[in-house]
């Protein structure tokens, strides 16, 4: 079944995979990629999408646990005018209609306009017009059994810097579900009791969760917890979490009894974590034998100076100390390890190998990785491990050089030793690579630095965009 | 921190052979109700080191595990057993203690129900 999927205008890159994994999560075959269609006339930013589902039990799951998915529609109708919109619906089969227009039930029609607003009489005027539909039920505006939505794309007009579409476009459906955005001003930063500079966005959090198809059952790993954000929308969506990080402080303390990582998920009557561990994932101590154990793995690794990535034992040997440095026998219980500095490259490197070993198969790995923005719009070189295929490739654009984009990885083959080789192999390519790459230009120092919008339109002059211009943090 | 954790960690001092399980020295031990998924508890079972489990669970105070897993096939029935199971890996808490590498004596500190996994410099 063809199903109108109508997205928010925001993050772009992130829809329809959000809904891929999705369709995943509630059932659809994972062997076949989900088929898309784009309306007459339409480019991909558009918020217009038909997607292929196999039922509407799918399709109205999906809506409802997605972010961005605005509503999904079974479609009676479009065209490019209304008399094209009517031809249209007259011929939807009457089967497919009837059970919705019964006098039992009742209804309501919304108008939805995008690129023009309608005045409360133009939108009148319009539902007024399908006295061709046999509606019987009695119209209830607050709370009906079916919602139908005439929506109207105009030409033209440029919309929100989208390109403008080349020719008007009418859709007249049913609300099969939409997203529950009421989430966020719940889960919103702003009302985290225990918050760190990296915190993850409230959003992003649930459209990572959603990426790793977090849900009851599952358990889900963090290995740069922080203030366990990412995990909080995960439990959220059911799932049983883990995280560990190498800050003590972070993890076991945060800032007192009340106010801390077990905290986040307590404010909102969520499971807390089955563990918080402080250790350091460039070695891990797993007990070997240990393999698929998680469900997903889903993290905002430490780049960049914000969150600058730390191991343990990297301090220089102190002046006067025989070599290797012994940490005094009466200053051992309150040492605090020296830590040292943890490149992008071996934090990928860990990363992906402690997916390969410990996600189930068909686990999914999804991970920020930062990318400078390229003026040449040359392909960017992702991590890539024989255990993974990447199914998800969605940029955040953080300011005119920088993006983050969010890799989704599935494990589609076991580890083994034979693998463990072919990983080292793939991962010195792109150690190399990305050396080159980083030449350039200085990634480490700026990608995380908070970014600052206003680059994006004075910096424009000297740095061909690739992206289209209505791109920006939110899109 | 919860057995299933303990399950999974090793003292990983460089050249230890004998690392596996740590033992556990209990201070304080806290009990939270989980609630019960015998799905996640069958997945569970299949990678739990069992005698380390029942091991833990004793020096945690839990004396009610049988010392052999019954088959993966007969705990589908065995409601008891999964709420045996259950209770061990998921309700029992260590908040203050230690995690005690059998071979090297090196402490692991809990606190707060949080292990402190990671090394000295001298000891990576
Ligand atoms: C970008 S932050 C993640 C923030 C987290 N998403 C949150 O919600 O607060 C990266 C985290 O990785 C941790 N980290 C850095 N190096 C690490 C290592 N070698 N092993 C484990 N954690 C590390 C840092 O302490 C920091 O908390």
């Amino acid at each position: 079944m063809w199903f109108l999927c109508v997205f928010y205008h925001r993050l772009l890159d992130f829809r329809k995979p959000e809904v891929e994994a999705l369709a995943e999560l509630f059932g659809e075959e994972d062997e076949s990629p989900l088929q898309w269609r784009l309306p007459e006339h339409h480019h991909n930013d558009t918020p217009f999408h038909f997607v292929h589902l196999s039922s509407e039990e799918i399709a109205q799951n999906i809506a409802k646990r997605s972010l961005l998915v605005k509503g999904m529609y079974e479609l009676w109708g479009e065209g490019a005018s209304y008399e094209e919109l009517k031809d249209s619906i007259e011929r939807f089969p009457d089967s497919r209609k009837l059970p919705f227009l019964a006098s039992d039930s009742t209804f309501r029609i919304s108008v939805e306009t995008f690129g023009k607003a309608l005045t409360f009489d133009e939108q009148r005027e319009r539902i007024d017009s399908f006295t061709y539909v046999p509606f019987k039920g009695k119209v209830n505006l607050k709370n009906p059994d079916h919602n139908f939505f005439l929506m109207e794309m105009d030409e033209s007009e440029e919309n929100n810097g989208l390109q403008p579409i080349l020719q008007r476009r009418i859709f007249f459906g049913r609300e099969v579900g939409f997203a529950d955005r009421k989430l966020l001003p719940t889960f919103q930063l702003k009302s985290r009791t225990y918050l760190g500079p990296t915190a993850m966005d409230a959003e992003m959090a649930f459209l990572m969760a959603n990426q790793a198809k977090a849900a009851s059952g599952k358990l889900v790993y963090d290995p740069f917890v922080g203030t366990g954000s990412i995990l909080v929308s995960a439990a959220r969506f059911g799932a049983m979490t883990m995280g560990a990080d190498i800050d003590i402080r972070v993890v076991r303390d945060g800032r007192g009894p009340d106010c801390n990582v077990w905290s986040n998920f307590k404010q909102y009557g969520l499971p807390t974590p089955v563990a918080l561990l402080r250790m350091d994932n460039n070695l891990p101590p797993w007990r070997s034998g240990l393999k698929e154990i998680f469900d997903a793995i889903i993290c905002d690794p430490p780049y960049g100076v914000r969150a600058g990535g730390r191991k343990s034992g990297g301090r220089k040997i102190l002046k006067g100390t025989v070599d290797p440095y012994t940490v005094p026998e009466d200053k051992r219980t309150d040492h605090i390890p020296s830590t040292g500095a943890y490149s992008l490259v071996e934090c990928v490197h860990d990363l992906l190998h402690l997916a390969a070993r410990m996600l189930v198969m068909k686990g999914r790995l999804v991970f920020f990785f930062p990318v400078l923005r390229d003026e040449n719009g040359s392909e960017v070189k992702f991590p890539e491990h024989p255990c993974f295929k990447l199914v998800a490739v969605s940029e955040q654009i953080l300011s005119s050089r920088y993006s983050r984009v969010l890799l989704t990885m599935v494990k589609v083959e076991p580890y083994s030793e034979v693998i463990e080789e072919a990983a080292r192999l793939m991962h010195l390519e792109f150690r190399e690579n990305h050396l080159k790459w980083l030449e350039e230009g200085n990634i480490h120092s700026s990608v995380f630095k908070p970014s600052d919008t206003s680059e994006i339109r004075t910096d424009s002059k000297s740095f061909k965009d690739p992206k289209p211009k209505y791109r920006g943090k939110y899109v | 921190m919860r057995l299933i954790v303990h399950n999974m960690l090793t003292c990983n001092i460089k050249g230890v052979i004998n690392k596996f399980p740590l033992r556990i020295e209990a201070e304080k031990v806290i009990k939270k109700e989980v609630d019960f998924n015998p799905d996640f508890l069958r997945h569970m079972l299949a990678k739990i080191e069992w005698k380390a489990l029942v091991d833990g669970a004793r020096s945690m105070g839990y004396t009610e595990l049988p010392d052999h897993a019954p088959d993966t096939e007969r705990v589908e029935s065995d409601e008891s057993f999964l709420k045996k199971f259950h209770h061990a890996l998921l309700e029992l808490h260590l908040e203050e203690g230690s995690l005690v590498c059998q071979e090297t004596g090196r402490k692991f500190p809990v606190d707060k129900g949080v292990p402190n996994m990671v090394l000295r410099e001298d000891e990576v």
